[in-house]
């Protein structure tokens, strides 16, 4: 291949393959020295959070037993347990699953798959972004604002449900979202060139496909709901409730709440029933990543 | 997206209107007359006044350097190319006598009858079976023992059966790749199709699993008309009867395959085939 430029062809030697030589040592020493940087954070982070861990497990281990999950609260320490707080966020997330799953799928099937690629599109999609930036406190004064005053569904579960779920779902649909973009565009031609209408390709085929990763992004979106405080707080989920709800209309406690309460009691005994709490809430979110996890490599591996 | 497609028929409209009379002269052995056919992608023009006649029954090559619009054409043929929303098309393409770009022509029935198959194998991510099941299924066929005859028969058709009948329910992903492009040209013959378009269904193969799919191609002639994108001229010379060589989005010669290759008329043929460009 001829140089384009007869000024190439004669070699200069700007490159002194001394300096270059001594320049690559310290880019080597640099390399390594950003090596224990990195790893430095990773110890610091694991280390931090084996304190926590160590710490509730100290103080709140012995406290979980059965009677912890099945007993209402109550002012005695030994006597107290956090049943309906356990049911109200089991309801809150049974509520929240299928409505953020049906709304953000819904979502993000338009937008990935029927929307016009144009400026309106991407000025919503923008906005989607960064409403999962927005503080869920601010998600609170909303439910409070809408559901709870303007729907009139009071301080119910519903009330909860539906302002977590809104918390959610910007994740549901960028998770979503970035799951369908995923989908090979061969997959969409092969089922359109057979004929098939674009309901019948996306369903049948790109959806499927995406499953895994809108699971997964699902799953993560609503174990960070149920762990939320600050949002239930403003809607009025209850402290202490004396009955389990009856249905999603009634009032509701929820763990973080519980946990919440007991932390601002004055007596030891009630930190340590906080902590317990915490390992409890703790539980069920590693199970529901576990879960998450599992499916994604269960389905990933079948590609 | 919607209104480009308007737009289109808009366009075509305009034409079909004056060019009534073609429908009735066209004559019964064609598989596909193409009059005047442009096609820009945004501004660029692609194809430029393509003009067709291709025959039943009859393996048409398309031949041309690469950026010539051989891909284009072909997926025009079945109005893939609408997918990019730039695309806008004029002149008329009559498919069995019906322009295919008249409004009301519904584009899934159009692909029912002509099925494709591209360059690159693209199985979905499911067993054998309901990959070869899956046009049946979308139109509608639920019977499992049409579905299984279906099945079979696409698998024979496509020279695959005896390599993949007791994997049926296998991930089509565990296939080669040359498996993988029969399993493709079987999933099209589940449709049934008049007519299979082929846009370099071998660049992608081994030398081996490609002699297969042109010995196919031959036997699949009998009952289909194939349209063969292919810049391997030898292919195109091996399995075709007619040749079309496109050059800039242009048809520079169309022709009997045999004398496209021993004395073409036009000056840039000879040069492509001779191999002086491309
Ligand atoms: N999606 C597209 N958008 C814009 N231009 C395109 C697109 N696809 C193809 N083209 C252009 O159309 C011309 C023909 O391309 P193509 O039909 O793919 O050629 P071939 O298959 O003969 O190699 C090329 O100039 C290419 O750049
Ligand atoms: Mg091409």
């Amino acid at each position: 291949m001829a140089l384009p430029n007869s000024e190439f062809k004669n070699r200069k030697n700007l490159m002194n393959r001394e300096t270059v030589s001594q320049q690559i040592k310290r880019r080597l020493r640099l390399n390594e020295f950003f090596k224990y940087v990195f790893l430095a954070g990773l110890v610091f982070a694991l280390l931090v959070l084996s304190t926590l861990i160590y710490d509730v497990i100290s103080k709140g281990g012995g406290w979980v037993d059965l009677d912890f999950l099945r007993n209402f609260p109550s002012r005695r320490p030994e006597d107290a347990g956090l049943y309906p707080a356990l049911i109200g966020s089991l309801w809150l997330m049974l509520l929240i699953v299928p409505m953020v799953f049906i709304i953000g799928v819904g979502a993000a099937i338009y937008l990935e798959e029927y929307a016009p690629k144009n400026r309106m599109t991407s000025f919503i999609e923008v906005n989607i972004s960064n409403l999962a930036g927005v503080p869920s406190i601010v998600f609170g004064l909303l439910g409070l604002t809408i559901f709870v005053r303007v729907m009139e569904l009071g301080n119910s579960i519903m009330a909860g449900a539906l302002t977590l779920g809104l918390m959610s779902l910007p994740i549901v649909i960028v998770a979503s979202q970035e799951s369908l973009r995923a989908v090979k565009m061969e997959l969409r031609h092969a089922s359109l060139a057979l004929g098939a209408s674009k309901w019948q390709t996306t369903f049948n085929v790109v959806l499927p496909s995406a499953l895994p990763g809108i699971i997964t992004g699902i799953i993560l979106a609503v174990s960070r709901a149920i762990g939320e405080t600050a949002p239930l707080i403003m809607v009025g989920a209850a402290t202490f409730i004396s009955t389990t709800p009856s249905s999603v209309l009634s009032d509701f406690t929820a763990l973080p709440i519980q946990i919440y309460n007991w932390t601002s009691r004055p007596q030891a005994e009630f930190q340590n029933l906080a902590a317990a709490g915490i390992i409890v809430l703790m539980t069920m979110l590693i199970t529901m990543n576990s879960v998450a996890i599992y499916i994604r490599n269960k389905y990933t591996n079948r590609h | 997206m919607m209104k480009q497609q308007e737009l289109n028929k808009g366009d075509n409209n305009v034409n079909t209107t004056t060019t009534e009379p073609t429908a009735t002269e066209m004559k019964k052995d064609s598989a596909y007359v193409v009059n005047n056919l442009n096609l820009w992608y945004g501004e660029d023009q692609a194809l430029i006044d393509v003009n067709l006649d291709i025959k039943k029954n009859e393996v048409t090559a398309i031949i041309g350097p690469s950026g010539c619009g051989k891909s284009t054409f072909i997926k025009t043929l079945n109005r893939m190319v609408e997918l990019v929303p730039s695309v806008r098309t004029n002149g008329e393409i009559l498919y069995h006598g019906r322009n295919i770009f008249d409004r009301g022509y519904r584009v899934e029935d159009l692909r029912t009858s002509v099925g494709m198959v591209f360059q690159q194998p693209n199985p979905f991510p499911k067993s054998v079976y309901d990959n070869v099941a899956y046009g049946p299924r979308t139109h509608g066929i639920k019977n499992k023992k049409v579905l299984d005859e279906i099945v079979e028969r696409s698998l024979r058709g496509a020279a695959i059966w005896d390599e993949v009948k007791d994997r049926l329910n296998e991930n089509a992903y565990g296939l080669s790749g040359g498996q993988q492009q029969r399993l493709c040209i079987a999933r099209t013959l589940a449709i049934e199709p008049d007519v299979i378009l082929m846009d370099e269904p071998t660049s992608a193969l081994d030398p081996i699993s490609t002699l297969k799919v042109e010995e196919l191609v031959q036997e699949l002639k009998e009952q289909y008309s194939i349209i063969i994108v292919t810049h391997n001229m030898q292919q195109a010379a091996r399995v075709s009867d007619k040749t079309a060589f496109f050059l800039n989005g242009e048809v520079v010669e169309f022709d009997v395959t045999d004398k496209i290759f021993s004395n073409p008329s036009d000056k840039r043929t000879e040069d492509y085939i001779s191999g002086r460009f491309g």
